[in-house]
């Protein structure tokens, strides 16, 4: 019944005119904005699973495609369309601002109406991303992202707010810059916008270089990867709950979708020679950026710092490939790599996510983030801390857990290239144990700290809510991730192949 | 002596602008000062209906008349277009500031509409002679609006200085004129085109002096760096009502006479005058983009972004192909319509001794009324180039027209560079609107209806084109492909 809907358009659409009408109706009454907001975030949730159900796994081409002439001077077509890479992040957009919408339910006070439409708007911006077919409609929503982000940040951030948005503005419009320009230069060559035609078009060495380079900057930025990541935390701790989970959840993988997408298909030899700088930046990443998690005073800066190491594990993930062939000789095992990069893409939504709403779920009471302010939060707050510890062994990649297939996965990947990059990357169990586990234990153990602490109150049903669901999705995707790399396998296999073909 | 009729008919919007302006200028004189708003509407029927006509006269093919000195195609339909509808909404913008500050007289219409015909004849003209009287035709009736306050100190500094330099830059235009003649022979912008394509290397020396004072009359009409001086203070200094005309279809004129002089008459020096057009768009870009940032008062800091988008218009003409032109007369109209949202909003945010012309103004912006803090919103980030909104898409078509020339992609990626630079100051009031808390005190917006319905209805046009910018696009590419 669903397969004649344009279902695409819709999740696109629908929240974003509803965010509209979210600020035209909202305004006045805030109760009726919450009302609303939840209204279209749930029934564009409900609207993504038809994706899901009706998925075909047998084929990597895309699917649910819609294609419409848009700007016939350029040939720039409304083309939307999904495969195994990015319909599981539009369900994971769609599901998060659903979470996200009930968790500023009555946090939010000032300029509610803006407030939910602003993610609201965001959605349909996000899902945009991961449907584009077409690149130049792809970097519409990519670069349109930014105006809504902007403002939840600078109008519901923290004190250093204006700061942390301008940054966050300025790094991700100069990132994504270069892109446009390659972008139209690939344009020129192939007379067309759609990535698909770009993928398989014949590029020199010398172009690819430069491509590659263009890209790396727009996605590096984003991931975010080191030496690039200095907005990250800032605009972590600055934004509103909401907006830090927003952030790390989705906007985060947009970075590393673009590598899957435009860098890896579109400039296979270039990544192959440049795979080296990927892998060593990842590293990096995951290793030093690991060290200065472990000494950050304030939780939600703790988080970001664990994120940008976690986000290392994607990029190392894909860009292993060539790494596998040259050591082994066949292209098997490099699937495994960019598999498990996929799934650490999604694990660490829902794991990034559900962090950061814990750790608003504690500012909401204590409006503090420092670790030294807390202390036996346990003993008020048992049921809180069920969860956090849950999720924080997500993050520290216990086995059962979300957190632990990814890592894992790449691991294993990064053992069949090169025994150093696997033993470097290994040290993130270690490394995501001390800091994690040692948060939570400063945090939630030991002695009550203060009587503030003492007179924390456990989370209410609204919380409950959101954090249950996460739990269910950080637990169900740890025992059972058949199903997710199921819809994978097809466009990474497809992937694989062509990557291993040069295009010289 | 038998002398031949002119067809007079390509020249019928001019020529109706003319005589309405003349029985304006008339009509004036028996007017009341309670019943000035009929000279208000005429000229606004004057405009609605110049429009008609053009309209009317539209299409595809090329006609030339009187002694070859007037040209009727489509570029040039379509900047007369778009030169009315910004005026038009000029003179609706500014009625109710006028009406505050007791400047609400016939002069300033019939200024106005003297200055539009200049414009016309500007972008109508095929002969050296022609582009030089509307040029002089438009400065006249601008110096004289830029001092129109009199008793202004600013206002008469601005006039006085623009006039001064204003005339310098004629004068080198004229140089530089009377040089091609002298090699040439010829008036004709065709006839020069022919001659100086084929010119030997013995006379070079003169035909670089003629394009390098005929390129410093246009860069200065532009407001292209190093000729940028007078724009910063004239914008600054002029009631906002005429900086709202004097940024916007002003413009559109100066684009056509580049149009004219450097491609039509000049085009077969086409390798000699990229190089120019390269450096002056570079420092425009650069300067325009830095200096802005240091600027608290939003003329002056739109003056300079008005400089650097100059910068990027240079860069499509300069890149030499069809395309590359319709780029920039895409870049002129979105860079006319943002601008007059622009200033549009200064001139709602202002009420009787009050100029709201500081950024800080426009503090908490969000607070007291949300709807037009997201226009100007919208506004901000056009300038910026974020899409889906008009100034994307004309950054969009300079770049693809840099690229497509061939050897000019180092040029895109400055331009991108710099773009990113000015974000920062379109940001801070975007900043400004929305993170700082209004001032106790500061009161509502009060201003007429017609300006707050028009003035969203351009805010709107910013987004509405940006999402489908493919008609505006498609008419640019049409018109420049004769």
């Amino acid at each position: 019944m669903f397969s004649d809907l344009p279902l695409l358009s819709l999740v696109i659409w629908l929240p974003i005119l509803g965010g509209i009408l979210v600020l035209a109706a909202g305004s006045r009454n805030a109760l009726e904005a919450r009302v609303l907001s939840l209204l279209i975030a749930v029934v564009t949730f409900g609207i993504s699973l038809p994706l899901l159900f009706n998925f075909n796994t047998t084929t990597a081409a895309m699917q649910f495609t819609e294609l419409h002439p848009w700007i016939s001077t350029w040939s720039i077509n409304y083309h939307l369309g999904v495969d195994g890479i990015s319909m599981p992040l539009i369900l994971l957009t769609t599901f998060t601002t659903v979470l996200v919408i009930i968790a500023g339910w009555d946090v939010v006070k000032s300029k509610t109406a803006q407030y939910m439409a602003s993610f609201l708007i965001m959605e349909g911006l996000m899902n945009g991303v991961f449907a584009s077919v077409d690149a130049a409609l792809f970097y519409v929503f990519w670069e349109a992202m930014l105006i809504p982000m902007f403002l939840i940040i600078g109008v519901w951030g923290g004190p250093r707010r204006i700061y942390a948005t301008i940054k966050f503005f300025l790094y991700t419009f100069f990132g994504s810059v270069f892109m446009l320009v390659a972008l139209i230069w690939l344009y020129l060559q192939s007379g067309s916008f759609s990535i698909l035609d770009f993928q398989t078009m014949k590029i020199g060495m010398e172009p690819q270089i430069y491509l590659f380079l263009a890209f790396l900057i727009a996605f590096a930025v984003k991931v975010p990867m080191w030496p690039v990541h200095t907005w990250l935390p800032d605009a972590h701790v600055e934004a509103p709950t909401g907006g830090s989970v927003v952030l790390a959840a989705i906007m985060l993988k947009m970075g590393t979708y673009g590598f899957l997408r435009f860098s890896l298909p579109i400039t296979p030899d270039a990544s192959h020679q440049l795979s080296w700088l990927i892998i060593l930046l990842s590293l990096i990443a995951v290793v030093y950026i690991g060290f200065v998690a472990i000494v950050q005073q304030d939780m939600k800066k703790l988080i970001a710092y664990s994120s940008i190491s976690h986000m290392g594990f994607v990029t190392l993930g894909l860009f292993l490939a060539w790494a596998i062939m040259t050591n082994t000789g066949s292209t098997q095992g490099v699937a495994l790599g960019i598999e498990g990069a996929m799934v650490q893409m999604i694990s660490h939504g829902f794991v990034s996510g559900a962090m950061f709403l814990s750790v608003g779920v504690l500012y909401d009471r204590m409006h503090s983030r420092l670790i030294k302010d807390y202390g036996g939060v346990a003993h008020a707050m048992p049921l809180f801390t069920g969860f956090m510890v849950l999720f924080a062994m997500a993050n520290a990649g216990l086995p059962g857990t979300s957190g632990f297939v990814g890592e894992f996965m790449v691991i294993l990947a990064a053992f069949k290239g090169n025994f150093w990059y696997a033993f470097l990357a290994g040290t993130t169990l270690i490394l995501g144990a001390s800091y994690t586990l040692w948060m939570v234990k400063r945090v939630f153990y030991g002695e009550v700290a203060n009587p503030q602490v003492a007179a924390l109150k456990d989370i209410n049903a609204r919380e409950f809510v959101i954090l249950g669901l996460l739990a269910l999705m950080v637990l169900g995707l740890g025992l059972w991730p058949a199903p997710l790399l199921d819809i994978m396998r097809p466009t990474v296999n497809h992937l694989v192949q062509h990557i291993a073909v040069s295009k010289l | 002596m038998n002398i031949p009729m002119p067809d007079f008919m390509p020249a019928l919007p001019e020529m109706f602008l003319l005589g309405m302006t003349c029985v304006i200028l008339l009509l004036d004189l028996f007017l009341t000062e309670r019943s000035r708003v009929v000279t208000y509407l005429l000229a606004q029927s004057t405009l609605l209906g110049a429009l008609l006509l053009t309209i009317m006269l539209y299409d595809n093919s090329r006609t030339l008349t009187f002694s070859d000195t007037f040209v009727l195609d489509p570029m040039g339909s379509v900047l007369k277009g778009a030169i009315y509808i910004a005026t038009f909404f000029v003179f609706l913008y500014s009625k109710g500031y006028l009406r505050a500050r007791n400047m609400f007289k016939g002069e300033f219409y019939i200024l106005g509409l003297f200055g539009v015909l200049g414009m016309n004849v500007l972008v109508s003209a095929h002969s050296l002679i022609t582009v030089y009287l509307g040029l002089e035709l438009l400065s006249l009736s601008m110096y004289a609006m830029v001092a129109l306050q009199r008793d202004s100190v600013v206002a008469s500094e601005a006039a006085m200085k623009y006039f001064v330099l204003g005339a310098m830059a004629s004068a080198m235009l004229l140089y530089g004129m009377s040089m091609l003649y002298g090699m040439t022979g010829s008036l004709d912008l065709t006839h020069i085109n022919q001659v100086t394509a084929a010119v030997g290397s013995g006379q070079q020396v003169v035909l670089a002096f003629a394009l390098v004072f005929i390129i410093v009359g246009v860069a200065f009409k532009l407001g292209a760096v190093p000729f940028h001086m007078w724009l910063p203070d004239v914008y600054h200094g002029a009631p906002t009502a005429v900086t709202l005309y004097l940024s916007t279809a002003p413009k559109l004129a100066a684009f056509a006479m580049m149009m004219r002089l450097l491609v039509d008459g000049l085009g077969g020096l086409h390798a000699e005058w990229q190089g120019i057009l390269v450096l002056l768009a570079v420092a425009s870009l650069a300067l325009g983009n830095l200096v802005a940032i240091a600027q608290s008062n939003i003329k002056r800091m739109l003056a300079y972004s008005a400089i650097s988008h100059i910068g990027f218009l240079l860069l499509g003409v300069l890149s030499g192909t069809a395309a590359g032109y319709a780029a920039s007369m895409f870049y002129a109209i979105t860079y006319v319509v943002m601008t007059l949202g622009g200033f549009g909003m200064v001139v709602l945010m202002s009420r009787a001794g009050f100029e709201a012309d500081r950024i800080e103004d426009f503090k908490g912006l969000n607070e007291r009324s949300p709807w037009f803090a997201f226009m100007m919103l919208i506004l901000m980030f056009s300038m910026t180039g974020v899409p889906p909104l008009l100034g994307f898409w004309a950054k969009l078509a300079v770049i693809e027209a840099l690229l497509g020339a061939g050897g000019l992609t180092w040029l895109a990626v400055v331009a991108v560079i710099f773009s990113v630079v000015g974000a920062f100051y379109y940001l801070r009031v975007v900043k400004t609107m929305y993170f700082d808390k209004a001032d106790a005190g500061a009161a509502a917006i009060e201003s007429t209806l017609e300006l707050r319905v028009m003035l969203s209805a351009n805010g709107l046009a910013v987004l509405a084109l940006g999402i489908y910018p493919g008609t505006l696009m498609a008419l640019c590419a049409t018109a420049l492909s004769h």
